[in-house]
């Protein structure tokens, strides 16, 4: 249930620009035609009971509650379902409505346990508010009928629990399932009396349908459906807005605590990128905060052999410093550089790449957003001239054709995919491209038009061949072209694309795509009204990953599906700061803003606001300093909240490189894959222990807010600035606010953010400069970023990754819903019970010719290395492919990723692997090194 | 008073379900007449007809028909064909005995109001007649009449038989077309009502069997005719299936404002035990009941309306001075507890609760207030609930609380039923036991 405090309006808003006059109880309120009676009576100020209606939800008008009069009209008609109408005047309150209520709240608490003050909704119930108005004083009927008291709950759920006794059969649940979620998880099984919530025929919610993502959970008016948090710790005492820290979606939430303690995180409603929704790892996934496994102390090694010896700030910063500057000493002023976390806050990203520039005095910085979205950055700049999306979630509302290319939202992006599956429910059009039958192939209530399942590798192919029948079957949007993109780039790119070897029919062999489904999807991409573009990894993760974007963009501007609500080109970020982690100049190459360290004028800038001279040569990126550590010129990193051993693909490569280095320091919640391999350890803190911002796939900066105290007493920005502090380059900050007013300085698409904005608005979608003072929710309005869109040949390059006799499968990988990339938050979760390990998905057909049963441990072998993994036999894939998830370590399943990447951007090709599958007799070698490397002193925590 | 057959004149006959011989008797030439006809002149003929919806409310078919918005298509048609009503056995027979004069008249309502598509949604306890539709169907199909090109016209049609899985609620319209969505049948909130926004959200039309087979008769003889059979805004003959305590029960096809004691008294022979009739309740057991020196009412809509009740699907359910109203009501309470789909509160747990009040006084545990008890609860559910329903189950509680107080007082007071085990006016499972003979 939502808290009590929040206003509850009943029924959502209506959308209409009429408004009608109505008086309530005598009082004049005007509201939007099509506003609910119960909505206009609260914006009248008038509170009517309700039980069945909240806010969220359609009106569905089942408690009879909200019954009100309707002068000249007979009856009582529910205020819940009744719109407002010029003229009426309604009552809610005379003796026969006092009368009718009282009927009914008798009803429902003949059949409730009236525990009230032990019950975990004391004091923020709605049936006990309710039961407060109406004033019922007795219950007749006594409570001696049938009842549901006593019937068995179930919490079978790690986050929640069900208990029938107190459900008062609102339907919310049910309808925020099928409403906002879109899982169609819940029905209310039997009927009259005998109606009971049920996660299905099993009766139990986990292993049903559920997706554990709480929308049930905030619907309920009861303690029915309750979090097993609040039920243990009690109602919470206060309430801060936050912003999620795991995928891009950046969802908004109220963290509700009782002193430091976090009793739930509930999906806010104010918040724009999830308007009261969430998913399962932000719901409830949060309980890795205060795991024991957080290391809160500073510690250091000599050698990455040695234990680790726990040290006071001073000493680790100090140490720190004093080895860098030592390698600097003896091997110069490139051979140290820092990796920046797409996990952290735009502030501490603007720290880390300040004290590279200031501090190390190179540009040796960058993010791991190259091993997701660095392609789409260059794609997206070269065309329309932003590296980012050009939409609002909220424009998905708007569009009739969703293209989806490499992008599984159900489970990486599950809040903006519910979003996603509504505007389908309503009849928008999905085409796939995925190599994989993803659920939004087919989901309750949702069906793809057209499901393009390629040949992992393929995208640019199937992308040209979409836009060879737009441009050959004159689909194209002439006049958006000729007004809004450069004349002379989309004549050669027209003439490319329209070669007869870019027709479906002749890369069909390459795709393994039917010529025919190419052709409907691109039709119905081109003419069936606002066409929106969604990719994910699945498009960046190829040696061809630029290209793919481009090839993206192309089709977008060829179609004028750009520059207004309902279209454009959407990157969906993985991690939650992915945007803001690459805004904030975490390049090599880009200064803040994304703007080349050879510019001079905006080096001069910066120079001139921190007071020191800027390398005017592009950095070291991270597979570069890995390949430089192995030649020695590479020797000292400082890490911050990422781990690149785990994510980073060819581990074994980057395991060499790091045993190479001199001074590793890495900064973490936990200890990690990549600490093994450090001699400085600095302890992290989560988005529950700091304040600054992040920045979503929309482009919306978001506030993160402190809940509680830093666990090892430093925020990571403060940890950042006393080793800066201790390399002689102050950064005397009192509050993530004042980075924020250096970074809208100095970054003339931040020109307009600050934290006081933001407590006013809530966020803000940049550019937002002096020209777009409240940010900007719609890109390339009116004209392209880069003034005209530009049109790039794409010519399709396959990736020097084939299948061969010895390897003659295709791996693919991605992650699933409950987890959440390497895992080192969700593994430290109930989010096990729903997934404790990595899987391998594999065509029957493919298991049976060897020998593989489902379940099965199997040996899955590249030329870079073995992993071993249970698998899944599943038709999701087609045959000749395999699917991997990589979120456990011990599965090390980047063991077997090549050092294949984006000829653009070095992003790493994790979603082409040619390999072979076996059953396997136990576990791979790397699997045995790393558990022996466990045994040793050094790979585990003091 | 005329002795018109408009709906059974060929039942009885051999073989009168099948095609020859429904062919044989002039059938489908109202079709053929229709198909020649301006299609607005067929929505007037019905309008003329004053033919009123026979599945309960009694609502003008011919102004429904003119509700469905003039843009919008696809347009569906739903038959109900549910009949559950305790006390009412009409459609079934309809079916059984004449099915394709219900066809003819589903042929030419699509054909008048542009419908392609349209569904018998037939109650899942009628296995026999579900059976004598397909078959029927399947003979029209074959015979080019319905399917593509509707007897040669440009104009296709396709009907589909849908069988109910067994609940009550599904015969109401709404709940009717969530059912047939493929969703749990649960009433949907009106406004809007079905021939706005219907079956998969498209306008609907939906008919009771019984209404639509008259339609035959209409476009053969005219509007006119038709309203000349009955009376006032009421046309046409009804079937009325009288059941209980009756010498001769059965269905009897009289003017839709035939007087309802003659039909007991006359037409019935009044009761089989030669008892006085004590309460009659007119019009399925969710009508308002009549006390037996109440019953010289004409059955038409409007005036047996001004009665206090109605004559709702033309079930006459009929009981002596032996039965106790008691366990009468404890009974319909049963079902109606027992069928309310779960959806809105006031009939959910109100239900369940007149049924256990009404079983406490039937048992002789009841105390003094009981009954108002009871009557205050119906006060509660009827008229606030999403569908009619609740007001069925709170219209038999007010009218035998009411009209048989004293029945319920005695047994409070002497805390034992006072007509003794076996006092059955009407048995348990009303539908099938009491029924005699069908008789035309
Ligand atoms: C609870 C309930 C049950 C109903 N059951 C039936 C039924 O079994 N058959 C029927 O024809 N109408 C039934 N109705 C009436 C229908 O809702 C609807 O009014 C009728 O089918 C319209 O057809 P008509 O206008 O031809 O009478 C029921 C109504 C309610 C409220
Ligand atoms: S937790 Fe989410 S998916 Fe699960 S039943 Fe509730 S609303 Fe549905
Ligand atoms: S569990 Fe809660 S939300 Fe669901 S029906 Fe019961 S009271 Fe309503
Ligand atoms: S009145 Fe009864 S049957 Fe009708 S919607 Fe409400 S609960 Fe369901
Ligand atoms: S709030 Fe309107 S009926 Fe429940």
């Amino acid at each position: 249930m939502r808290s009590l405090a929040e206003r509850d309006p009943g029924t959502p808003a209506a959308r209409s620009d009429r408004t009608v006059s109505l008086q309530i109880d005598g009082l004049p309120v005007q509201v939007p035609a099509g506003t609910s009676l119960l909505r206009a009576a609260v914006l009248a100020g008038v509170s009517i009971p309700k039980l069945c209606a909240t806010e969220a939800l359609a009106p569905f008008g089942s408690c009879r509650l909200c019954l009100v009069e309707v002068e000249g009209k007979k009856g009582f008609p529910a205020s819940c379902t009744t719109p407002a109408e010029e003229g009426m005047r309604v009552r809610t309150q005379s003796d026969a409505l006092a009368r009718l209520r009282r009927g009914v709240l008798e009803l429902y608490l003949t059949d409730h346990p009236l525990d009230c003050l032990t019950c975990s909704a004391n004091g923020n119930c709605e049936l006990q508010a309710v039961a407060g108005t109406v004033g019922l004083r007795e219950v007749r009927y006594g409570t001696s009928g049938q009842s549901h008291q006593g019937a068995a709950g179930d919490d079978s759920n790690p986050y929640f629990a069900f208990d029938p006794s107190r459900c008062v059969v609102c339907s919310r649940c049910v309808r925020a399932c099928e409403e906002q979620q879109g899982s169609f998880a819940l029905t209310i099984e039997g009927r009259g009396f005998a109606s009971r919530v049920s996660p299905g025929p099993g009766g139990r919610f986990l292993g049903s349908e559920c997706v554990s993502c709480g929308a049930c959970v905030t619907a309920c008016p009861t303690a029915a459906l309750a979090e097993k948090s609040l039920v243990a710790l009690g109602q919470p005492q206060r309430r801060v807005a936050t912003t999620c820290g795991y995928c891009g979606v950046g969802c908004g939430f109220e963290a509700e605590v009782q002193g430091e303690r976090v009793v739930r995180m509930l999906p806010s409603r104010e918040a724009q990128a999830n308007l009261g929704h969430a998913c399962v790892k932000g719901r409830f996934a949060w309980g890795y905060a205060t795991h024991p496994d957080r290391i809160t102390r500073p510690m250091i090694r000599a050698r990455t052999s040695d234990p680790w010896r726990e040290v006071s700030w001073e000493e680790a910063i100090g140490h720190a410093a004093a080895e860098l500057r030592r390698i600097q000493a003896g091997h110069g002023r490139g051979s140290i550089g820092a990796i920046v976390s797409s996990r952290c806050t735009n502030e501490e990203d603007w720290l880390v790449q300040k004290l590279v520039r200031t501090a190390f005095g190179n540009n040796n910085v960058d993010t791991c957003a190259r091993v997701c979205h660095a392609p789409t950055g260059y794609g997206l700049g070269q065309t329309l001239g932003t590296s980012a999306g050009t939409q609002t979630f909220a424009s998905v509302e708007q569009a009739d054709v969703v293209l989806l290319i490499g992008a599984n939202p159900t489970d990486a992006h599950p809040v903006f995919a519910s979003r996603l599956k509504r505007r389908l429910r309503e009849g928008a059009r999905l085409v796939v491209v995925d190599p994989r039958a993803i659920e939004l192939v087919r989901a309750p209530h949702v069906r793809a038009d057209y499901h393009l399942q390629l040949r992992p590798g393929t995208n640019v192919a199937v992308l040209t061949a979409l836009a060879h029948v737009v441009v050959t079957e004159g689909l194209a949007a002439t006049r958006f072209v000729a007004e809004r993109c450069e004349p002379g780039a989309f004549e050669i790119w027209r003439e490319f694309v329209a070669r007869p070897e870019h027709a479906p029919e002749a890369l069909e062999p390459v795709t393994g795509v039917p010529a025919a489904l190419v052709r409907g999807a691109a039709r119905l991409y081109a003419t069936g009204g606002n066409a929106a573009i969604y990719y994910g990894l699945g498009v960046t993760e190829h040696s061809q990953g630029s290209t793919a974007v481009i090839a993206i963009a192309n089709l977008a501007m060829a179609t004028g599906n750009v520059g207004r609500e309902g279209v454009g080109v959407n990157p969906l970020r993985g991690q939650n700061n992915v945007q803001g982690s690459c805004d904030m100049g975490s390049f090599p190459h880009e200064l803040p803003g994304y703007r080349h360290v050879s510019d001079a004028a905006v080096r001069g800038s910066f120079e001139a606001d921190w007071g020191v001279r800027l390398d005017p040569e592009p950095g070291l990126r991270i597979p570069n300093m890995m390949d430089a550590a192995l030649d020695g010129s590479f020797r000292g990193l400082y890490c911050q909240g990422e781990d690149p051993v785990q994510s980073e693909p060819d581990t074994r490569h980057v395991i060499e490189a790091l045993q190479a280095m001199e001074c590793v320091i890495v900064q973490d919640l936990f200890l990690s894959e990549t600490s093994r391999w450090a001699h400085v350890f600095l302890p992290g803190a989560s988005f529950l222990e700091k304040d600054g911002t992040f920045t979503n796939a929309e482009r919306r900066i978001s506030r993160v807010r402190r809940v509680m105290a830093p666990l090892c007493g430093k925020a990571d920005w403060e940890v950042t600035a006393a080793l800066s502090a201790a390399l002689g380059h102050p950064m005397p900050y009192r509050h993530p606010s004042e980075i924020m007013e250096e970074i809208a300085r100095l970054t003339p698409t931040f020109a307009g953010v600050s934290y006081a904005k933001l407590d006013r608005l809530g966020s803000l979608q940049w550019p937002c400069n002096a020209a777009a003072p409240e940010g900007t929710p719609t890109m390339h309005v009116g004209g392209f970023v880069r003034g005209k869109g530009r049109f790039l040949p794409t010519a399709y390059v396959p990736t020097p990754e084939r299948t061969t006799p010895r390897f003659p499968l295709l791996l693919t990988t991605g992650r699933i819903l409950s987890q959440y990339n390497v895992g080192a938050q969700t593994r430290r979760t109930e989010n096990l019970r729903f997934c404790g390990e990595d899987l391998l998905e594999i065509h029957p057909q493919d298991a049976a010719d060897r020998r593989v049963a489902d379940g099965d441990l199997v040996s899955l072998t590249s030329r870079s290395g073995e992993a071993v993994l249970r698998a899944h036999l599943t038709e999701r894939v087609q045959p000749g492919v395999v699917y991997a998830t990589f979120h456990f370590p011990e599965t090390g399943a980047n063991v077997t990723t090549t050092e294949n990447s984006d000829w653009a951007t070095n992003c790493p090709e994790y979603k082409v692997t040619a390999v072979q599958v076996a059953r396997a007799a136990g576990r791979s070698a790397w699997q045995r090194e790393r558990e022996a490397m466990l045994r040793s002193p050094a790979g585990e925590a003091p | 008073m005329s002795d018109v057959k408009v709906l059974t004149a060929r039942w009885g006959k051999k073989d009168s379900h099948t095609l020859a011989s429904y062919k044989a008797d002039g059938g489908y030439g109202a079709l053929e007449k229709a198909l020649s006809m301006p299609q607005p002149g067929i929505v007037e003929e019905v309008k003329i007809s004053n033919l009123r919806g026979r599945g309960g409310a009694g609502f003008a078919t011919g102004l429904k028909w003119t509700f469905l918005p003039k843009d919008i298509r696809p347009r569906y048609l739903c038959v109900n064909a549910d009949e559950s009503e305790p006390g009412t056995f009409k459609d079934r027979y309809i079916i059984e005995n004449d099915p394709h004069m219900l066809l003819e008249g589903i042929a030419i309502t699509c054909y008048a109001l542009d419908i392609h598509l349209a569904y018998i949604y037939i109650r899942g306890e009628f296995p026999k007649q579900a059976a004598a539709l397909e078959q029927a169907l399947a003979e029209a199909r074959e015979a080019g009449i319905i399917g593509k090109k509707l007897m040669g016209k440009d104009f296709d049609l396709e009907v589909h038989v849908h069988r109910g899985a067994g609940a009550y609620i599904c015969g109401e319209e709404s709940a009717l077309m969530e059912s047939l969505e493929g969703k749990k049948g649960y009433p949907r909130l009106k406004p809007p009502f079905p021939a706005v926004v219907g079956l998969w959200g498209k306008p609907t039309i939906i008919n009771n069997v019984e209404t639509l087979a008259n339609v035959p008769w209409i476009v053969k003889h005219g509007g006119a005719a038709f309203a000349a059979l009955g009376t006032g805004k009421s046309g046409g003959t009804r079937l009325f299936g009288v059941s209980g305590n009756v010498k001769r029960p059965g269905i009897y096809e009289k003017p839709v404002h035939y007087n309802l004691k003659k039909l007991i008294m006359e037409d019935c022979g009044g009761t089989a035990s030669g008892r006085p009739v004590k309460a009659v309740i007119p019009g399925g057991s969710s009508s308002p009941v009549l006390r037996g020196d109440e019953i010289d009412v004409s059955l038409e809509f409007d005036a047996i309306k001004a009665a206090g009740t109605m004559s709702g699907s033309g079930g006459v359910i009929v009981m002596d001075d032996s039965v106790c109203m008691v366990r009468v009501l404890s009974r319909v309470t049963k079902f109606y507890a027992e069928e309310s789909c779960g959806q809105c509160t006031p009939c959910r747990e109100g239900t369940p609760w007149m049924e256990s009040l009404c079983e406490k006084i039937e048992h002789g545990h009841g105390v003094p207030g009981d009954a108002d008890k009871l009557l205050d609860m119906a006060n509660h559910i009827g008229g606030f609930t999403i569908c009619a329903l609740g007001d069925a189950a709170s219209m038999p509680v007010q009218s035998f609380v009411k009209k048989f107080k004293d029945d319920f007082e005695r047994h409070i007071a002497e805390h034992r039923c006072p007509f003794g085990e076996g006092a059955w006016g009407v048995s348990q499972d009303s539908r099938e036991a009491v029924i005699g003979g069908m008789r035309a």
